[in-house]
């Protein structure tokens, strides 16, 4: 595979058409004056609608907007669009339009953000509909040819059949004439009971080339001419560049430039990386480290323990007198957790190569938001967005951590000081250790009120810490309230709702923001919300000394779609029923982007060491696309989770992140890894995740187990601190 | 100038000879199926062959492998031709986001080639690569399958 084979190319006649496009709010097919245009693909193929591109020889060219980083959403997509399509499934590829050609087809391709498990769930509709318009415009076509109604006509895998006569055509014999087709409008589509190529366990599309070191990531694309970009940026956030002592290093092998990048870092560029990073770091750089050099990990605790019992905070969910009925309790329990910084660690570092000249700024980077990359691109080139474009490469891993575009600037300002050359900027691991854009830092003071008959009057869940939104989007609060924060503790709503019922309801959250970063990290707010929550549940059905299923059971009524999911797993483990000698259950439940997930773990304790011997993970999702990969992100989900209880904290000295790589900064690896069982049951009606749901649930399962096997319960996290390891 | 021999082709290298090998491969040869991951032999995404054995050539100057076999991603299949683990990572579908599989792979051929049917104890003490996608239930089956296959 050459540098640029998967790169999505179009012709130039694209670009022209496109240019005269651009404000004219298109949508699908390009209607101009002098008659019926076909937009084609770099070979000439016509474009059937802008999702669907079909050869001569019946190949199917889908575009797919979202961006792939393991998690599968491109084979998912690709298979609604030929569900509807009709085509046959073994002659599909798939391409990534860039968010400029997008933009000046007036957003032809929709919304390329991939976080927050929406790849499906949030463009479902629009990709089905592709699919089905092109499917109604190449049987009119075939239709037209044979001069019949189109309404006897029928296609089922690329084949268009006459069905009075019995006459065939394939797609490929009349995607021309389909292309000139006024696309209809309203296409209607199948109920999902019908599908043939959606809900079923297919293989992904793109392994291959991954299983022989071929498929080109940012990482390793290469350009005409290119140079390569190590870079140092202030190792406390918030710090300056001082300066640096480029004399020191010149002469050194390969080296070309030494150039600030911003106000905050420098970068060495040379020939090859290596010699860059070998460079930079024998160049003196000193800093002015400012006011955040005095933060430690202890200062952010001491802070957000403020907020625990804080007069001012954000209400995010509130029912009765929560206040009034804890005071009046005949019982009352109460516990504090915490939960840390934690660091993406995608497996390939931050990195993006970018060519800039006075005219025109590209880059091509591993981004999950290409449509908001591009704007950083113009915004940090300076040229109008016109004259920008983001090649989206494949992603070795995203998290969430490349919905941030901090690299991207970084790369442009360096390219913009060597117009004309390519520059490729990696990062160390130690440089994305050490810059990341963290899971944010919270505790919480969780109290649980009781009357004398042992019924749960009030809770009231009072979330301390960092705001996500504060950073990132400061403009998305809502008077000062993160709504994120709630996460699947909302009282209504279709992403994430509070499952249980309780009189006296009160969770709200006492804004704490340190300085470090935060940001969206698989499962984002979800993760410490149900762990906090789950683990308490627990803590409250063993002050009254009832099980912890029927506890739950009992608060559930209301929400028979998380009780589902809970009860399944339940049933599936024999809940109630004794485990093997010496193997404990857990049990948590919670609601995130859309889904409703559960789990049971089975876990065995052995001094110190924590074996987790089973996983059953449950997840209504409402329709399962593809049940093979669905499962693949379950099992995934709680290697990720898991990795995080038991191993993984960020902590802060004089102001910047200890953790540099993966030996203090370790992951789980395949001798940790539990069994996982999943249980798919999409009920329908509803569109959810399935990327992130399930972590919600890995760690207050393992908890609530590791505290049916030992008596003890953990509430601050990563449990290494506490001693414990994987068995 | 080191002298380098890949996947059975010698290259002769202008390189300082400290220069840990996974960036020759990749930045000299222009081999990039080897991957970045930590730089300090943690995480294993460099895995290649060096005389056979699994070595993290993020690690390994490459002064100290001149004139012996190396063996990357690319040259791990004989002729150009899928290796029985490339079989089952392709069948069992292995891959999530793929950055490190072309390491855990490697690792896994090594495995094989000294355990032809390893057990799941054997995979837990060899097999210590990182996946942060997670997809180690997929990598065991298809360790035991592509044993159960040679």
């Amino acid at each position: 595979m050459n540098d640029l084979s998967s790169m999505p190319r179009m012709n130039r006649r694209v670009f022209l058409v496109s240019s005269a496009a651009l404000g004219g709010g298109l949508a699908l097919g390009l209607d101009l004056p002098f008659g019926p245009q076909v937009v084609r693909a770099a070979d000439g193929s016509p474009e059937v609608t802008a999702w669907v591109v079909i050869r001569p020889d019946d190949t199917v060219v889908i575009r797919i907007a979202r961006s792939e980083m393991g998690q599968g959403t491109m084979t998912g997509l690709a298979q609604l669009v030929a569900e509807e399509l009709e085509c046959d499934w073994s002659k599909v590829s798939t391409e990534f339009p860039t968010p400029g050609q997008s933009l000046a087809r007036g957003r032809v391709w929709g919304d390329f953000f991939t976080a927050g498990s929406r790849g499906i769930r949030q463009s479902n509709d629009f990709v089905r509909k592709a699919g089905a318009t092109a499917r109604t415009m190449l049987i009119a076509a075939a239709a037209a040819e044979w001069k019949v109604a189109p309404g006897e006509c029928s296609a089922s895998n690329s084949v268009i059949t006459h069905n009075p006569s019995g006459r065939t055509t394939t797609f490929g014999k009349v995607a021309e004439a389909a292309a000139k087709i006024e696309p209809p409008k309203d296409v209607p589509l199948k109920d999902p009971k019908d599908w043939k190529i959606a809900g079923k366990p297919l293989k992904r599309l793109d392994t291959a080339p991954k299983t022989r070191g071929e498929l080109v990531y940012s990482i390793d694309l290469k350009l005409p001419g290119m140079l390569c970009a190590a870079i140092k940026d202030s190792p406390v956030f918030g710090g300056k560049l001082k300066s640096f002592d480029a004399a020191k290093i010149q002469g050194m092998l390969g080296v070309k430039h030494v150039v600030k990048v911003g106000d905050t870092a420098v970068a060495v560029v040379a020939d090859r990386w290596w010699q860059a990073k070998t460079a930079l770091d024998a160049l003196p750089v000193s800093w002015d480290e400012g006011e955040n050099a005095k933060v430690s990990s202890a200062s952010i605790a001491e802070f957000l323990k403020t907020g625990l019992d804080a007069e001012q905070a954000f209400v995010g969910n509130q029912n009765g007198d929560a206040k009034a009925a804890i005071t009046a309790a005949a019982k009352r329990v109460e516990a504090i957790y915490g939960f840390p910084y934690q660091n993406h660690a995608t497996m390939e570092p931050m990195n993006a190569t970018a060519v800039y000249t006075a005219e025109r700024c590209e880059v091509w980077a591993p981004t999950q938001v290409a449509e908001q990359t591009l704007a950083s691109v113009s915004e940090a080139s300076g040229l109008p967005i016109g004259q920008c474009d983001v090649h989206k490469m494949p992603l070795g891993g995203g998290f969430g951590r490349r919905t941030a575009n901090d690299y991207v600037q970084q790369v442009i300002a360096i390219a913009k000081q060597i117009p004309g050359t390519p520059i490729k900027l990696i990062w160390t691991r130690e440089e994305d250790m050490t810059h990341g854009r963290y899971h944010p830092i919270t505790q919480a003071k969780m109290v649980g009120a009781f009357d004398a008959n042992n019924n749960l009057t009030a809770l009231h869940m009072r979330i301390s810490g960092q705001s996500i939104l504060s950073f990132v989007n400061p403009q998305g609060l809502q008077n000062g309230k993160d709504p994120f924060t709630f996460q699947g503790l909302n009282p209504g709503g279709a992403e994430g709702v509070f499952g249980y019922t309780i009189p006296n309801l009160l969770i709200d959250h006492a804004m704490r923001n340190p300085h470090v970063p935060p940001h969206f990290w698989r499962g984002v707010n979800n993760n410490q919300n149900a762990l906090y929550l789950e683990c308490f549940m627990d803590e409250l059905a063993q002050a009254v000394g009832q099980d912890p299923l029927e506890f739950r059971r009992k608060l559930m009524a209301n929400h028979p779609k998380h009780l589902a999911v809970l009860n399944a797993v339940a049933e599936r483990a024999d809940w109630g029923k004794p485990a093997p000698q010496g193997v404990y259950r857990g049990l948590a439940q919670h609601m995130g982007y859309g889904s409703y997930v559960a789990a049971c773990a089975e876990v065995s304790v052995d001094g110190n060491k924590v074996k987790i011997h089973r996983i059953i993970a449950a997840t209504d999702p409402g329709y399962a696309v593809n049940p093979a990969q669905i499962e693949r992100q379950i099992a995934g989900s709680f290697v990720y989770g898991l990795s995080a209880l038991f191993h993984q904290e960020c902590t802060v000295k004089n102001g910047r992140i200890e953790q540099e790589n993966f030996d203090t900064y370790n992951s789980m690896r395949i001798a940790e890894m539990p069994k996982v069982e999943c249980i798919i049951m999409p009920s329908g009606g509803f569109w959810g995740g399935v990327g992130e749901p399930t972590i919600f649930v890995a760690a207050p399962a393992v908890l609530n187990a590791i505290f049916a096997a030992t008596g003890k319960r953990y509430r601050s996290f990563p449990l290494k601190n506490q001693g414990l390891t994987i068995a | 100038m080191a002298h380098l021999i890949v996947n059975g082709k010698t290259h002769d290298v202008d390189v300082d000879p400290n220069t840990p090998l996974l960036w020759v491969i990749r930045e000299n040869i222009g081999m990039t199926g080897t991957k970045y991951g930590c730089g300090i032999a943690q995480c294993g995404a460099c895995t290649v062959h060096i005389d056979g054995v699994a070595t993290r050539s993020c690690s390994m100057p490459v002064s100290a492998v001149e004139g012996k076999q190396i063996t990357t991603i690319e040259g791990l299949g004989p002729n150009g031709t899928a290796h029985p683990v490339q079989k089952a990572w392709l069948d069992l579908d292995v891959p999530q986001c793929g950055y490190c599989q072309s390491g855990m792979i490697m690792a896994v051929a090594a495995l094989l080639k000294e355990k032809p049917k390893p057990t799941d104890a054997d995979i837990d003490r060899t097999i210590t690569n990182i996946c942060r996608c997670g997809t180690f239930q997929q990598v065991r089956a298809a360790i035991h399958q592509a044993a159960a296959s040679a």
